[in-house]
């Protein structure tokens, strides 16, 4: 079994490489090396780098929207528009800049945090580790994939500073909604930020195609798919969904540009166009894609609890196969995002029971993960403890998933904070958790540093208790009937609002630590050992030197079949 | 032993040209914004787009050529590079399958409010389609027969016949052209214009993209003929012909759909011009 591919099966001698001088351990020099890479290490370095740093600028837009939130009433929003350089605001243009935080903080953090971090950054590093390659199958066309998302970042940074509809900056939502994105908002702010998703998008293409052929044929001689660590199969999963999503949103959002500017009606109904089909045509994209958010995270947090019980993963076969039938059904279930729209309740019936069906396989990864702690011998190292944050977080959001995944439940709370907390509970606790879990899990890894448990665990409990702070209180919110989307609310919701923006300044220390952390590591961490974790780390990067060698494995380990009995 | 390379894969070395095609798109896109709402500049942000993805096609392609030659493609290398091409296709086909779907929607569930619609497919402001059996099906047997001139240049390959591989390839070619040409000459003389109801939009955005692959299938074939001149290209290895081979069938099929669904059955029962 992969995740038990035991460093004895390992013939190679990759520890040697950090002290060997040879041609093919001579990094390049700065600007050839970080602008010009072809190595899967540093591109993920470089796609980590990108994520932290439009995490900022995404989580701040966040902080924004929660400051103004604190009470009823409009207090910051005129400030804020004037910050984006707008003088002398009329009110329009002052909501207006609502509407652009909302969909500048939904962009940045799909596509510019949360997939560059968890497939570019933690992808890019440890596919080619786990399953014993020198480095990815495109080496080139990886590091066009990372400047094609930075090219797509500027472009949608652009468009918060030119007009759209109302004001500067578009305010259409992730979703991209027509008719707000066509005749709702004229100006060339919304073209750039469509531009911006086709170019992240080309990017995420290329990259899917490039670890799709990397795990298909760079695996090490004996490590058949059936032993690949339950990471490798996660983004296997992944760039397949991205494969296949990715494109249909590229052709709706190329009907939205010819809709704006070339007099086509695909979603306009004075010729016969329809808005609805814009929304069949996003969610064919946007279901998968929140698993394609959080199925790596889904990996990451297997070979935590598997090291830190000294356990192999319980279930590896039906933990694998789960994310396939996720990435399957993910295909056929986007519809629950528009029971609202006036479908029929045939069609609601059918995407209801299609989508609860995806609680089976989730449910399999949920109860495998706690029967693989169960009778192990666990050791609550930061990672781990973040990884069982996230089993908490994500069965949450899990739990009310399934509310939504009914027709008749959601028809009541849809498009209110319910939602807004379901989504989060998944997302910015689920995955940015994982996050956080690999984070440490690998940071020694990648760094050749440790950093501090007593910090990281802080970081664990000022962030847990800051997001479920943030968000636990907006399930209250949206059950009481607080719709999403707007700046102002009723004096009725003004409690729970007031708890959620306190929680979300928890939370911001939280990333201070985390900060702190990363300092301490860089100034006074000890140096890390190859295999810093110990026994339960079985996985190939466990081999290497930390950091690995810039090139590894120059003779490809073999995983030997007779050295792991089950 | 360590230290030494002792796998087939291809290191790579490092190279400027990924991070010039990225922000090279970028210019191009931000061009086309500045076209799209008539502000002055475009022509030079758009055509320093263009140039720059043009430049690095180019260096990107004879690079990888280069290294084919230097005897960098080894088997499993020339495994990666078929399986990039498989998904690269996959995904040019689940583009389509957006074209389409916005099609068939519109064709099965024809808007009854709109005037312009009527609760019919075509459309009531579409007064005449073309006739699907005019030029649509030379079209259909130009594609047809450029697929079988293609294969014909590929086992004229195979089998170490130079001049037969260049004769097919020239056919492929021209035949692509003609496509091109034909396909231009009828959206010149449709009784519909572009856009301005279901039917001008998704005819034309479905069979433009689809016109589109066409040209950069042609594009390919060119680059392989010209390889052909320079004498590349052996019986055993060859696969930057063949993935232009299959692309060639790509857009083949690709139309076989649109003819079948969107000039014969998506035009059947209105006015023929």
């Amino acid at each position: 079994m992969a995740t038990t591919a035991p460093p004895e099966g390992f013939q190679g001698h990759a520890e040697d490489h950090a002290h060997h001088d040879h041609d093919h351990d001579h990094k390049p020099a700065f600007f050839a090396r970080w602008f010009m890479s072809t190595n899967h290490k540093d591109i993920g370095t470089l796609y980590l780098i990108f994520a932290i740093f439009a995490g900022l600028i995404g989580g701040a837009f966040s902080g924004m929207m929660r400051l103004e939130l604190a009470e009823p009433g409009i207090q910051y929003l005129d400030t804020f528009t004037r910050l984006f350089g707008a003088t002398n605001p009329d009110f329009n243009a002052t909501l207006n800049t609502w509407n652009v935080l909302i969909t500048a903080h939904g962009l940045i953090m799909v596509f510019f945090m949360v997939m560059p971090a968890i497939i570019g950054g933690f992808g890019n590093w440890f596919v080619p580790l786990m399953i014993g390659a020198p480095d990815m199958a495109f080496p080139r066309m990886n590091n066009i994939s990372f400047w094609l998302t930075v090219a797509g970042f500027c472009s949608l940074m652009t468009s918060a500073f030119v007009p759209g509809g109302y004001g500067l900056g578009s305010g259409v939502g992730w979703t991209v909604y027509a008719p707000l994105s066509t005749y709702g908002s004229a100006g060339p702010s919304t073209d750039f930020a469509i531009f911006s998703l086709h170019l992240a998008g080309a990017g995420s293409i290329m990259g899917a195609i490039n670890f799709i052929t990397t795990i298909f044929n760079m695996r090490a001689p004996g490590m058949t798919m059936h032993k690949m660590p339950l990471f490798v199969w996660s983004v296997l999963v992944t760039a397949f969904l991205l494969l296949l999503a990715l494109p249909v949103l590229a052709a709706a959002i190329t009907m939205l540009i010819t809709d704006r500017n070339f007099g086509t009606t695909f979603f306009d109904p004075s010729g016969g166009g329809d808005p609805v089909l814009y929304q069949h045509l996003f969610w064919f994209f946007g279901h998968p894609e929140v698993y394609i958010m959080i199925l790596p995270g889904f990996g990451i947090i297997s070979q935590i609890i598997s090291t830190f019980s000294k356990k192999p993963v319980f279930g590896y076969l039906g933990m694998a196969y789960a994310m396939v039938a996720i990435g399957v059904v993910g295909f056929i279930v986007w519809a629950h995002h528009m029971y609202t729209t006036g479908m029929s309740v045939d069609t609601k019936m059918y995407f209801t029971a299609a989508t609860m069906v995806i609680a089976v396989p989730t449910g399999i990864k949920i109860f495998s993960w706690i029967a693989t702690m169960w009778g192990g011998s666990i050791e609550f190292k930061s990672p781990m403890v973040w990884a069982i944050g996230f089993i908490f977080l994500f069965t949450v959001g899990g739990v009310t998933g399934v509310y939504l995944a009914s027709g008749g439940i959601d028809d009541v709370v849809h498009d209110t904070y319910f939602v807004v907390a379901h989504f989060h509970y998944v997302l910015s606790m689920g995955a940015v958790t994982a996050l956080f879990a690999g984070f440490y899990y690998w940071f020694p890894k990648m760094s050749g540093r440790m950093h501090s448990e007593f910090l990281a665990h802080v970081h664990f409990w000022i962030f847990f208790i800051g997001v479920n702070t943030i968000f636990f209180p907006q399930h209250f919110l949206g059950l009481q009937g607080m719709p999403r989307r707007y700046p102002d609310y009723a004096e009725a919701y003004a409690y729970w609002n007031e708890i959620s923006s306190i929680g979300y300044a928890i939370m911001a220390v939280s990333i201070g630590v985390w900060f702190i952390n990363i300092i301490y590591a860089y100034t006074m961490g000890k140096k890390a050992e190859g295999n810093y974790w110990g026994e339960g780390a079985t996985t190939l990067e466990w081999t290497l030197s930390s950091p690995p060698p810039f090139h590894q494995y120059e003779t490809l380990p073999v995983i030997d079949d007779k050295a792991h009995a089950h | 032993m360590a230290g030494k390379v002792n796998h087939d894969y291809h290191i790579l070395p490092p190279d400027i040209w990924p991070v010039t095609g990225a922000f090279s798109a970028l210019m191009f896109t931000s061009g086309m914004v500045l076209f799209m709402h008539d502000l002055s500049g475009w022509p030079i942000v758009m055509g320093l787009g263009i140039a720059g993805l043009i430049a690095t096609f180019f260096s990107w392609f004879s690079n990888i050529v280069k290294e084919a030659h230097a005897g960098h493609h080894t088997p499993i290398v020339q495994l990666h590079l078929r399986y990039g091409m498989i998904l690269f296709i996959a995904s040019e086909v689940m583009f389509f399958v957006g074209w389409f779907w916005s099609f068939f929607d519109f064709a099965l569930f024809p808007d009854t409010i709109s005037e312009v619609v009527g609760g019919q497919f075509p459309p009531k402001a579409i007064e005449a389609v073309m006739n699907p059996f005019d030029l649509p099906l030379l079209n259909t047997l130009i594609l047809l027969c450029s697929g079988t001139t293609v294969t014909w240049a590929h086992h004229c390959l195979i089998h170490g016949d130079r001049d037969g591989l260049k004769k097919g390839l020239w056919l492929t070619i021209l035949l692509g052209l003609l496509f091109t040409s034909i396909q231009a000459y009828e959206y010149a003389h449709a009784p519909f214009n572009f856009g301005e109801n279901t039917y001008g939009s998704a005819f034309y955005m479905a069979t433009g993209f689809h016109g589109f692959h066409v040209i950069v299938g042609t594009i390919m074939l060119i680059v392989c003929l010209v390889r052909a001149y320079k004498g590349h290209f052996t019986p055993r290895q060859h696969f930057g012909f063949e993935a232009a081979a299959w692309y060639w069938h790509f857009v083949d099929v690709v139309w076989l759909f649109l003819f079948v669904a969107v000039y014969v059955w998506g035009g059947w029962g209105a006015p023929i011009h």
